[in-house]
């Protein structure tokens, strides 16, 4: 085990370094002027942005610029804002949470509807309901979700006022120490209505969020099941007379959560690039948003180091996926 | 695996069929029975219906379409669709904040839609065909630096990948495809390149090296027809994404630019009126959703009819 | 009220401070996030409400509602007869907030009115590189380390401003947000704890609000200042809900979830002038947006020839299109709402076949021109790009041709510079400190061009009134230097003028006395909200 994790671990060395190279190289690519940026319609003096150019560091040739970035890294430092003037990683710490909370609530919304949808939808192949349910997931499988967002917001905040509009809970809670993610501070922060209002401001973008997850994984489970179902063993435990149930939930379903566990796993960086979008949308204060607003406003660094820092999370992530999947499935450590 | 199975059925291995057809009609035959079970997929077959209608309106734009889609009505600005109060029987989905007609404006925007989802297709599978060919077919070192090389790319999320790339390219539509392209990709040299090495080993694939074929003969001519299943499906479903993908990056004002009628960009201009006015948000996100839904029931019927492991089950 | 009462309940429960009993709150939904807390680093009215207006004063300040100048920090001044010594009598007993973060054991003095400047003029002062990057847009922008020779302290409550030039506008920079007033102790007390950031952090000032806290993106919060030397204000609690989506803060505020927001989007002021529960406030901004063209290129060095392309544009249609309505046609350079606009000046009519025979008595036949627009949104004009589709299609009615071009935005303010260039551009100014020299001398004197001066136009006669204006600190005599200036700028029209937005302000009809800017910013003392 702890061979194929070193082995797993040795592969994503030179795709970090990969990776590091593409985002700094974008950035030095980008096309505009940092320093001309920030002045909007105000004239720079040439002296003057000489002297900015230098204090960034772009004056410098590009090799000696890679190999500053690369030292800084090591050194646990991603860059400082142009725009705001403050640490990239601490600002990426300080929205992570948000992105966080809101991913994992849409994968459990995806999940807990997802799975069991899968299902019934095997187990009644063919049925109206599989037909529904697989219709349903294709729609959400072509959903734009940034359409999507908005037609949601238009209905449920706009017409029917049953959630809010934006935002992270009601700005009458207030917790100063908290954790940053707002249900947990919510719950233990005992204050009546809070962890409501958290939720109610949950729920739209995490259902937006959550709905291309959701189709995928209904119609993996699906035919996963179908997959399995068809299966000796299970043929001989229908023959056992083990009850419906039992076959289904048993035995099925065990040996069908498995690719299932990959797909969830893959949904990461699916669940990233949604985040982009309904992020936008819902003015969630994450980290898709901050990228977002970093590319408008040219802020480089924030946009080389936040590139940088998702790459590494969605690597660590399939990590762990992979090790998961060894683990269920011991098959594949042999390999 | 279909080419597995196609390459069976060409060869005639494991077939005892009495009527077999003589050499000739083989492949009129696969078709048919391809289209057999592409047929027996309801879905399939009303998403190709569906497809098909949205590329000849798309075709055919200037002619139906009731107004220019750049046309401006300064004394309509904003009017509802015709069933709707203040609705007009000339601007039969209402018109936009300057006063175009959004009707004709959806009409063309199925050119811009279906020009990216065909442009970025096929930069994607080429591109992509080739690298991988080369991956696996040559292996060793060369492999693993193609390979690492879309780790990295995959490493990205695709969106804010591509989002990045159009930042410094420059917002515009051509740039948008290339990125879209680029970052779909490593799915087809993923595909190819697993494909390839299963085949490899063949014995067809000896046997046509024995016979003397060149790498490239080999690689083109005998090898890849049989990966073509696969990535035949891969296309369809990149093909949508990169609709999506075009739209979403339009909707950030990273794609196609105003007034291009493309069905992002629109919402992006229409999001100010997400209250005031909604059809100028409501239809567009309709097309988008109507057209990649077609695209993605050719899809899924394609596998089904490509893929006799799904066809089994 | 239901959500009153669980606003109390919670404000008492959640934050320790105030009089919890009765504490009145005010939810401002913001239009984006504060880039930091030092005002002197930034140049956005976003960070300055967030930082400026709120936790800091200045020397002087800007009168409520008004671009008029008011006594601040500085209880009293005087100019010496040249003009370059300022002496600033500071008002006494003014003391710093008391925080969470820190305690300050003495009031505002001579010292801090130092420190503040200092820290942007002197590139040796220990606090001038305090963030990395640091750059004093404003003070370096407005040429303050050359223009201040010396600050001097004459004894504790005195300051001396020695001034290398007279500077008639010096005061109403000085009220500007880059010259608030920090508090030296505290920075002090940073510097000693190894801790410098958080100077750009947590704001420690003088003003009517002290900051509690920021969560990112999210919600800035701010509490009364009990010690304001100006009392305490009527509301207790002050807090920003960062909303940068136009559409959505209009929905919290029309469901109540915030009192007060900024820049509604043009097409939902009619919406929301109609809703029984809500107010709306107007006022012309301090800004223009302009076509320049380029005066040194034929055709257009002939004054004719501009003169009859702005009568070709239909310029009220631009403002219906882009603004619903929601902006003004211009006719001067400068806007309404600032001292010295002359009135008197006559726009040129909308006239497409005066236009037309106008070109052809100007020799010009089959003219075709680039027409620059602007690939983002600017106050002065929401959407460059479609006002130039409508300039273009007015044009294409007289007979000219017009290409739009367009780039990416810095690329932009760059290229359109350039003395050769080619075509008429589009662009804006919103104003600083609601001086006339701020518009007409930076965007139009002949020092700016190759610069802000985008027409290049150089006239001797103009230039000479700008000059005149500088040098003179009697107001009314300024007045009507820059009024005559307004007459030159028509008869030449190096510029189409084409429109000052004007800037909405919808608020619930709890909100008591809240005035509009007309600088811009959204200031939040002596508002009152209704229980």
């Amino acid at each position: 085990m702890f061979k194929f994790l070193l082995s797993r671990v040795a592969v994503l060395i030179p795709t970090f370094i990969g990776v590091s190279i593409v985002a700094f190289a974008f950035i030095r690519l980008l096309p505009g002027d940092p320093v001309q940026m920030l002045a909007g319609e105000r004239v720079v003096s040439p002296e003057r942005h000489a002297e900015i150019m230098h204090a960034l560091g772009y004056d410098q040739p590009i090799i000696m610029q890679y190999l500053d970035y690369i030292w800084r890294l090591l050194h646990g430092d991603f860059g400082t804002s142009i725009v705001t003037k403050r640490g990239v990683i601490g600002e990426f710490f300080k929205l992570f949470p948000a992105t966080l909370e809101l991913s994992f609530c849409a994968i459990i919304f995806a999940v807990a509807l997802g799975v069991p949808a899968g299902v019934f939808a095997a187990v009644k192949r063919g049925s109206w309901f599989d037909q529904t349910v697989m219709g349903a997931a294709l729609v959400g499988y072509s959903m734009p979700i940034f359409w999507w967002g908005l037609l949601l917001i238009i209905l449920f905040s706009g017409t029917w006022h049953l959630t809010p509009v934006s935002g992270r809970i009601d700005l009458l809670y207030f917790f100063p120490k908290g954790t940053g993610f707002m249900i947990y501070d919510a719950a233990v922060s005992g204050q009546k209505g809070a962890l409501r209002s958290a939720l109610s401001h949950l729920i739209l973008p995490a259902i937006v969020l959550g709905t291309i997850p959701l189709a995928v994984i209904a119609r993996q489970t699906r035919s996963a099941m179908l997959e399995v179902l068809g299966e000796d063993y299970v043929r001989t435990a229908k023959a056992k007379g083990l009850s419906r149930f039992r076959v289904v939930g048993i035995h099925a379903l065990r040996n069908a959560l498995i690719p299932v566990v990959t797909t969830i796993g893959l949904q990461v960086g699916v669940m990233m690039a949604g985040a982009i979008l309904t992020e936008t949308i819902f003015s969630w204060p994450g980290i898709g948003k901050w990228m977002v607003d970093s590319v408008f406003k040219r802020d480089y660094p924030v946009v080389q180091g936040g590139l940088l820092l998702i790459a590494m999370v969605i690597m660590f992530v399939n990590l762990v996926v992979d090790l998961l999947y060894g683990v269920i499935n011991p098959r594949v450590r042999v390999r | 695996m279909s080419h597995i199975e196609a390459q069976e059925a060409e060869a005639g291995v494991g077939e005892s069929l009495p009527d077999r057809a003589p050499q000739k009609s083989v492949r009129r035959q696969m078709l048919a029975e391809f289209w057999f079970y592409f047929s027996e997929n309801k879905g399939a077959v009303i998403g190709l219906c569906v497809f098909a209608l949205v590329v000849i309106i798309a075709l055919a734009a200037p002619i139906i379409a009731p107004h220019s889609p750049t046309l401006q009505n300064r004394d309509a600005l904003l009017i509802p669709p015709f069933w709707e109060d203040g609705g007009r029987l000339s601007y039969l989905l209402g018109t936009d904040a300057v006063g175009r007609d959004i009707l004709s404006r959806l009409i063309f925007g199925a050119r811009y839609s279906l020009f990216i989802g065909v442009i970025v297709v096929v930069i994607a599978v080429s591109l992509g065909i080739a690298v991988g060919l080369i991956a696996g077919y040559v292996g060793g070192w060369v492999d693993t630096v193609i390979m690492r090389v879309m780790d990295i790319i995959l490493a990205f999320p695709s969106l804010l990948l591509a989002l990045v790339l159009v930042a410094v390219l420059g917002p515009g539509l051509t740039n948008a495809m290339i990125a879209i392209a680029l970052v779909l990709q490593p799915h087809f040299v993923r595909l190819t390149r697993a494909s390839v090495m299963a085949e490899k080993q063949r014995d067809y694939v000896t046997a046509a090296r024995v016979v003397g074929a060149g790498p490239i003969r080999l690689m083109v001519v005998t090898i890849l027809p049989n990966c073509l299943g696969p990535l035949i499906v891969q296309a369809t479903l990149s093909f949508s994404n990169a609709i999506l993908d075009a739209a979403a990056l339009g909707f950030l004002g990273m794609g196609a630019q105003p007034p291009t009628p493309e069905w992002g960009t629109m919402l992006a201009e229409a999001r100010e009126f997400i209250l005031r006015a909604w059809w100028v948000v409501t239809f567009p996100g309709v097309a988008i959703l109507i057209t990649v839904l077609a695209i993605n029931l050719v899809g899924d019927g394609l596998r089904d009819a490509l893929d006799p492991k799904m066809k089994r089950s | 009220m239901k959500t009153t009462m669980k606003l109390l309940a919670a404000t008492a429960l959640a934050v320790t401070l105030g009089s919890a009993a009765s504490a009145k709150t005010l939810v401002y939904c913001s239009e984006g996030s504060p880039e930091g807390f030092d005002p002197g680093l930034y140049t956005t009215g976003t960070t300055f409400d967030a930082a400026s207006r709120t936790a800091y004063n200045r020397l002087v300040e800007f009168k409520h509602g008004s671009t008029e100048v008011e006594p601040g920090l500085a209880e009293s001044w005087k100019v010496s007869d040249d003009g370059t010594e300022y002496t600033f009598k500071l008002r006494p007993g003014v003391k710093f907030q008391t925080t969470e973060y820190f305690t300050p054991s003495r009031e505002l003095n001579a010292d801090d009115v130092i420190f503040s400047f200092e820290r942007q003029l002197k590139k040796d002062n220990e606090w001038n590189q305090y963030v990395a990057g640091a750059s004093w847009e404003y003070s370096d922008g407005m040429g303050f380390p050359d223009l201040i020779k010396s600050i001097e302290k004459v004894d504790d409550l005195t300051v001396k401003f020695v001034l290398s030039r007279p500077e008639a506008p010096f005061l109403a920079d000085l009220a500007m947000d880059f010259a608030s007033i920090l508090s030296k102790e505290y920075a002090d007390k940073l510097a000693a704890d190894g801790n410098k950031d958080q100077l750009n952090q947590e704001p420690l000032g003088t003003g009517p609000f002290q900051f509690v806290a920021y969560q990112t993106d999210a919600v800035i919060r701010f509490q009364a200042n009990p010690d304001y030397w100006g009392g305490k204000q009527p509301i207790d609690d002050l807090v920003f809900a960062i909303t940068s989506d136009a559409s959505v803060r209009m929905q919290k505020l029309q469901a109540g979830e915030c009192h007060i927001m900024p820049y509604p989007n043009a097409a939902d002021v009619a919406t929301l002038k109609s809703d029984p529960n809500l107010t709306v406030l107007q006022q012309n901004g301090l800004n223009v947006a302009y076509l320049a063209y380029n005066v040194t290129q034929p055709p257009f060095d002939k004054p004719e020839v501009r003169k009859a392309l702005n009568m070709a544009v239909n310029k009220q249609a631009i403002v219906d299109a882009v603004f619903q309505g929601a902006a003004s046609v211009a006719k001067n350079p400068i806007p309404p709402t600032m001292w010295s606009y002359n009135d008197d000046v006559k726009d040129d009519p909308y006239d497409p076949e005066a236009a037309k025979k106008m070109l052809a008595d100007a020799g010009v036949k089959d003219l075709s021109m680039k027409l620059w627009a602007m690939p983002v949104s600017r106050p002065y004009m929401l959407n460059a790009r479609r006002a130039a589709e409508l300039m273009q299609a007015d044009l294409e009615k007289i007979g000219v041709k017009a290409e739009i071009v367009t780039y990416e935005w810095a690329e932009y303010i760059e290229r359109s510079k350039a003395k050769d260039r080619d075509g008429a551009v589009m662009l804006g100014w919103t104003g600083d400190n609601g001086d006339p020299d701020n518009f007409l001398d930076t965007l139009l004197g002949c020092d700016a061009v190759g610069g802000n001066n985008r027409a290049q136009w150089c006239d001797k006669d103009f230039d000479d009134l700008m000059t005149k204006a500088k040098e003179t600190s009697d107001q009314a005599e300024r007045t009507k230097l820059y009024k005559q200036a307004q007459v030159i700028f028509k008869e030449q029209a190096p510029w189409n003028t084409l429109d000052h937005s004007v800037v909405f302000m919808p608020m619930s009809k709890k909100v008591k006395n809240f005035v509009q800017d007309p600088l811009g910013y959204h200031r939040f003392d002596g508002v009152d909200i209704e229980e």
